[in-house]
Protein backbone atom coordinates (compact mmCIF):
# COMPACT_ATOMS: atom_id res chain seq x y z
CA UNK A 1 0.00 0.00 0.00
CA UNK A 2 1.04 3.59 -0.57
CA UNK A 3 3.51 4.66 2.09
CA UNK A 4 1.35 7.60 3.19
CA UNK A 5 -2.04 5.95 2.95
CA UNK A 6 -1.29 3.39 5.67
CA UNK A 7 -0.09 6.01 8.21
CA UNK A 8 -3.15 8.12 7.38
CA UNK A 9 -5.46 5.14 7.96
CA UNK A 10 -3.59 4.34 11.17
CA UNK A 11 -4.19 7.90 12.30
CA UNK A 12 -7.90 7.64 11.48
CA UNK A 13 -8.16 4.43 13.53
CA UNK A 14 -6.29 6.00 16.43
CA UNK A 15 -8.56 9.05 16.26
CA UNK A 16 -11.59 6.75 16.26
CA UNK A 17 -10.30 5.05 19.41
CA UNK A 18 -9.85 8.40 21.14
CA UNK A 19 -13.34 9.45 20.02
CA UNK A 20 -14.85 6.25 21.40
CA UNK A 21 -13.31 6.96 24.81
CA UNK A 22 -14.75 10.48 24.75
CA UNK A 23 -18.20 9.41 23.56
CA UNK A 24 -18.69 6.56 26.04
CA UNK A 25 -16.42 7.37 28.98
CA UNK A 26 -16.16 11.15 28.68
CA UNK A 27 -12.39 10.86 28.93
CA UNK A 28 -9.43 12.30 27.05
CA UNK A 29 -7.21 9.63 25.50
CA UNK A 30 -3.97 10.83 27.04
CA UNK A 31 -1.92 7.67 27.46
CA UNK A 32 0.59 9.01 29.98
CA UNK A 33 -2.13 10.46 32.21
CA UNK A 34 -4.28 7.32 32.02
CA UNK A 35 -1.28 5.14 32.87
CA UNK A 36 -0.02 7.35 35.69
CA UNK A 37 -3.50 7.27 37.22
CA UNK A 38 -3.03 3.53 37.74
CA UNK A 39 0.00 4.14 39.96
CA UNK A 40 -2.14 5.80 42.61
CA UNK A 41 -3.78 2.93 44.48
CA UNK A 42 -7.45 2.79 45.43
CA UNK A 43 -8.75 5.23 42.90
CA UNK A 44 -12.38 4.93 41.96
CA UNK A 45 -11.58 5.11 38.26
CA UNK A 46 -9.02 2.32 38.13
CA UNK A 47 -11.24 -0.06 36.13
CA UNK A 48 -11.56 1.94 32.92
CA UNK A 49 -7.89 2.99 33.08
CA UNK A 50 -6.75 -0.61 33.46
CA UNK A 51 -9.12 -1.67 30.69
CA UNK A 52 -7.77 0.98 28.33
CA UNK A 53 -4.13 0.04 29.00
CA UNK A 54 -5.12 -3.63 28.71
CA UNK A 55 -6.70 -2.82 25.34
CA UNK A 56 -3.40 -1.30 24.22
CA UNK A 57 -1.53 -4.46 25.22
CA UNK A 58 -4.11 -6.72 23.53
CA UNK A 59 -3.70 -4.55 20.43
CA UNK A 60 0.03 -5.25 20.56
CA UNK A 61 -0.60 -9.00 20.62
CA UNK A 62 -3.10 -8.74 17.73
CA UNK A 63 -0.63 -6.69 15.69
CA UNK A 64 2.16 -9.18 16.35
CA UNK A 65 -0.08 -11.95 15.00
CA UNK A 66 -1.59 -10.26 11.93
CA UNK A 67 0.98 -7.61 11.07
CA UNK A 68 4.34 -8.38 12.72
CA UNK A 69 6.10 -5.80 10.55
CA UNK A 70 4.41 -3.16 12.73
CA UNK A 71 7.25 -3.63 15.20
CA UNK A 72 10.86 -2.84 14.56
CA UNK A 73 13.87 -3.62 16.71
CA UNK A 74 14.66 -1.06 19.43
CA UNK A 75 17.04 1.71 18.40
CA UNK A 76 18.60 1.61 21.86
CA UNK A 77 20.13 -1.65 23.02
CA UNK A 78 22.18 -0.51 26.00
CA UNK A 79 20.57 -0.89 29.42
CA UNK A 80 21.73 2.48 30.71
CA UNK A 81 20.46 4.46 27.75
CA UNK A 82 17.15 2.56 27.73
CA UNK A 83 16.63 3.23 31.45
CA UNK A 84 17.48 6.91 31.03
CA UNK A 85 15.10 7.30 28.09
CA UNK A 86 12.27 5.58 29.95
CA UNK A 87 12.78 7.71 33.06
CA UNK A 88 12.80 10.90 30.96
CA UNK A 89 9.60 9.89 29.15
CA UNK A 90 7.83 8.94 32.39
CA UNK A 91 8.90 11.97 34.42
CA UNK A 92 8.65 14.44 31.52
CA UNK A 93 5.14 13.45 30.47
CA UNK A 94 3.88 13.91 34.04
CA UNK A 95 5.66 17.22 34.56
CA UNK A 96 4.34 18.50 31.22
CA UNK A 97 0.94 16.87 31.84
CA UNK A 98 0.72 14.90 28.62
CA UNK A 99 2.42 13.13 25.76
CA UNK A 100 1.99 12.63 22.03
CA UNK A 101 -1.62 11.47 22.45
CA UNK A 102 -2.92 13.87 25.09
CA UNK A 103 -1.23 17.01 23.83
CA UNK A 104 -0.34 16.04 20.24
CA UNK A 105 -3.75 14.68 19.25
CA UNK A 106 -6.52 15.41 21.77
CA UNK A 107 -5.24 18.79 22.98
CA UNK A 108 -4.41 20.10 19.52
CA UNK A 109 -7.81 18.95 18.22
CA UNK A 110 -9.60 20.99 20.86
CA UNK A 111 -7.45 24.00 20.08
CA UNK A 112 -5.58 24.20 23.39
CA UNK A 113 -2.68 26.65 23.24
CA UNK A 114 -0.96 24.70 26.03
CA UNK A 115 -0.98 21.57 23.91
CA UNK A 116 0.38 23.43 20.89
CA UNK A 117 3.31 24.70 22.97
CA UNK A 118 3.90 21.23 24.46
CA UNK A 119 3.74 19.52 21.07
CA UNK A 120 6.13 21.97 19.42
CA UNK A 121 8.47 21.60 22.41
CA UNK A 122 8.63 17.79 22.48
CA UNK A 123 8.93 17.62 18.69
CA UNK A 124 11.80 20.13 18.75
CA UNK A 125 13.49 18.39 21.70
CA UNK A 126 13.11 15.02 19.96
CA UNK A 127 14.51 16.34 16.69
CA UNK A 128 17.41 18.01 18.48
CA UNK A 129 18.16 14.81 20.40
CA UNK A 130 18.19 12.77 17.18
CA UNK A 131 20.40 15.40 15.55
CA UNK A 132 22.92 15.28 18.40
CA UNK A 133 22.94 11.48 18.81
CA UNK A 134 23.04 10.70 15.08
CA UNK A 135 24.94 13.54 13.46
CA UNK A 136 27.14 14.89 16.25
CA UNK A 137 27.90 11.84 18.40
CA UNK A 138 27.51 9.38 15.53
CA UNK A 139 25.08 7.08 17.29
CA UNK A 140 24.14 6.12 20.84
CA UNK A 141 23.34 2.57 21.81
CA UNK B 1 -18.47 -2.77 33.70
CA UNK B 2 -19.81 -1.38 30.42
CA UNK B 3 -17.51 1.60 30.80
CA UNK B 4 -14.48 -0.67 31.21
CA UNK B 5 -15.44 -2.71 28.14
CA UNK B 6 -15.73 0.43 26.01
CA UNK B 7 -12.44 1.79 27.38
CA UNK B 8 -10.79 -1.52 26.50
CA UNK B 9 -12.19 -1.36 22.98
CA UNK B 10 -10.99 2.24 22.64
CA UNK B 11 -7.51 1.15 23.76
CA UNK B 12 -7.54 -1.71 21.25
CA UNK B 13 -8.50 0.60 18.35
CA UNK B 14 -5.90 3.11 19.48
CA UNK B 15 -3.21 0.40 19.52
CA UNK B 16 -4.14 -0.92 16.06
CA UNK B 17 -3.95 2.64 14.72
CA UNK B 18 -0.53 3.19 16.28
CA UNK B 19 0.78 -0.08 14.85
CA UNK B 20 -0.69 0.40 11.40
CA UNK B 21 0.58 3.96 11.27
CA UNK B 22 4.17 2.99 12.07
CA UNK B 23 4.42 4.51 15.55
CA UNK B 24 5.42 1.17 17.12
CA UNK B 25 8.55 1.01 14.95
CA UNK B 26 11.16 3.04 16.87
CA UNK B 27 13.49 3.33 13.85
CA UNK B 28 10.64 4.95 11.91
CA UNK B 29 9.96 7.39 14.75
CA UNK B 30 13.62 8.36 14.93
CA UNK B 31 13.58 8.73 11.12
CA UNK B 32 10.62 11.10 11.47
CA UNK B 33 12.54 13.18 14.04
CA UNK B 34 15.72 13.12 11.92
CA UNK B 35 15.02 16.31 10.01
CA UNK B 36 18.71 16.81 9.19
CA UNK B 37 19.17 13.30 7.80
CA UNK B 38 17.02 11.07 5.59
CA UNK B 39 13.78 12.55 6.92
CA UNK B 40 10.83 10.15 6.85
CA UNK B 41 7.71 12.36 6.87
CA UNK B 42 5.18 9.51 6.86
CA UNK B 43 4.35 9.77 10.57
CA UNK B 44 3.06 13.30 9.98
CA UNK B 45 0.19 11.54 8.19
CA UNK B 46 -0.62 9.55 11.33
CA UNK B 47 -1.00 12.82 13.16
CA UNK B 48 -3.03 14.35 10.33
CA UNK B 49 -5.41 11.36 10.22
CA UNK B 50 -5.78 11.31 14.00
CA UNK B 51 -6.29 15.07 14.31
CA UNK B 52 -8.79 15.16 11.45
CA UNK B 53 -10.82 12.22 12.79
CA UNK B 54 -10.78 13.19 16.46
CA UNK B 55 -11.25 16.88 15.68
CA UNK B 56 -14.36 16.20 13.63
CA UNK B 57 -15.90 13.51 15.85
CA UNK B 58 -15.14 15.47 19.01
CA UNK B 59 -17.21 18.41 17.73
CA UNK B 60 -20.17 16.08 17.16
CA UNK B 61 -19.72 14.19 20.45
CA UNK B 62 -19.60 17.22 22.74
CA UNK B 63 -22.95 18.39 21.37
CA UNK B 64 -24.46 15.65 23.50
CA UNK B 65 -25.58 16.60 26.99
CA UNK B 66 -23.29 13.94 28.48
CA UNK B 67 -21.19 10.93 27.52
CA UNK B 68 -23.06 7.65 27.03
CA UNK B 69 -21.68 5.99 30.18
CA UNK B 70 -20.43 8.89 32.30
CA UNK B 71 -21.79 11.98 34.03
CA UNK B 72 -19.99 14.69 32.12
CA UNK B 73 -17.37 15.64 29.59
CA UNK B 74 -13.94 16.77 30.81
CA UNK B 75 -13.67 20.44 31.72
CA UNK B 76 -11.77 22.82 29.46
CA UNK B 77 -8.03 22.40 29.99
CA UNK B 78 -5.98 24.98 31.81
CA UNK B 79 -4.67 27.68 29.51
CA UNK B 80 -1.49 28.23 31.50
CA UNK B 81 1.76 27.89 29.60
CA UNK B 82 4.49 27.66 32.23
CA UNK B 83 7.93 26.27 32.88
CA UNK B 84 6.56 22.92 34.00
CA UNK B 85 4.74 22.42 30.72
CA UNK B 86 7.71 23.40 28.57
CA UNK B 87 10.31 21.67 30.79
CA UNK B 88 8.27 18.47 30.98
CA UNK B 89 7.66 18.42 27.23
CA UNK B 90 11.38 19.00 26.63
CA UNK B 91 12.43 16.11 28.93
CA UNK B 92 9.85 13.87 27.31
CA UNK B 93 11.11 14.89 23.84
CA UNK B 94 14.69 13.96 24.75
CA UNK B 95 13.60 10.49 25.92
CA UNK B 96 11.42 10.10 22.83
CA UNK B 97 14.27 11.08 20.50
CA UNK B 98 16.70 8.72 22.28
CA UNK B 99 14.44 5.68 22.22
CA UNK B 100 11.85 6.27 19.50
CA UNK B 101 9.15 5.35 22.03
CA UNK B 102 6.44 7.57 23.43
CA UNK B 103 4.13 6.07 26.10
CA UNK B 104 1.39 4.62 23.83
CA UNK B 105 3.61 2.69 21.41
CA UNK B 106 5.79 1.50 24.30
CA UNK B 107 2.75 -0.01 26.07
CA UNK B 108 1.53 -1.58 22.81
CA UNK B 109 4.98 -3.10 22.22
CA UNK B 110 5.46 -4.23 25.83
CA UNK B 111 3.84 -7.69 25.57
CA UNK B 112 5.59 -8.58 22.30
CA UNK B 113 8.68 -6.39 21.97
CA UNK B 114 11.22 -8.21 24.15
CA UNK B 115 13.42 -7.25 27.08
CA UNK B 116 14.46 -3.76 25.93
CA UNK B 117 10.86 -2.56 25.61
CA UNK B 118 9.95 -4.04 28.99
CA UNK B 119 12.92 -2.28 30.55
CA UNK B 120 11.83 0.97 28.90
CA UNK B 121 8.24 0.62 30.13
CA UNK B 122 9.47 -0.24 33.63
CA UNK B 123 11.70 2.84 33.67
CA UNK B 124 8.82 4.95 32.35
CA UNK B 125 6.55 3.81 35.18
CA UNK B 126 9.34 4.52 37.68
CA UNK B 127 9.73 8.00 36.15
CA UNK B 128 5.99 8.60 36.65
CA UNK B 129 6.29 7.36 40.22
CA UNK B 130 9.29 9.59 40.88
CA UNK B 131 7.28 12.58 39.66
CA UNK B 132 4.42 11.67 41.95
CA UNK B 133 6.75 11.31 44.94
CA UNK B 134 8.45 14.59 44.07
CA UNK B 135 5.10 16.36 43.96
CA UNK B 136 3.94 14.89 47.25
CA UNK B 137 7.21 15.93 48.90
CA UNK B 138 7.00 19.44 47.51
CA UNK B 139 3.42 20.08 48.54
CA UNK B 140 2.51 17.67 51.33
CA UNK B 141 -0.92 19.08 52.01
CA UNK B 142 -2.32 19.66 48.53
CA UNK B 143 -3.07 16.65 46.40
CA UNK B 144 -1.92 16.69 42.79
CA UNK B 145 -4.47 17.08 40.06
CA UNK B 146 -5.33 13.86 38.26
CA UNK B 147 -3.97 13.50 34.74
Amino acid sequence: MNSFLLPLLGGVLLGAGASLLLLFNGRIAGISGITAGLLTPARADTAWRAAFVGGLAVGGVVLALVRPESFGPPVLSGMGATLAAGLLVGFGTRLGNGCTSGHGVCGLARGARRSLVATLTFMAAGALTVFVTRHVLGGVS
Amino acid sequence: MKAAVMAGLAGLLFALGLGMGGMTNPAKVVGFLDVAGAWDPSLAFVMAGALGTYGLLRKLIVRRARPVLAKDFPPAPSAVVDGRLVGGAALFGIGWGLSGYCPGPALVSAPVGGATVLLFVGAMLVGMGVFRAWEVLRAPRTSSQPG
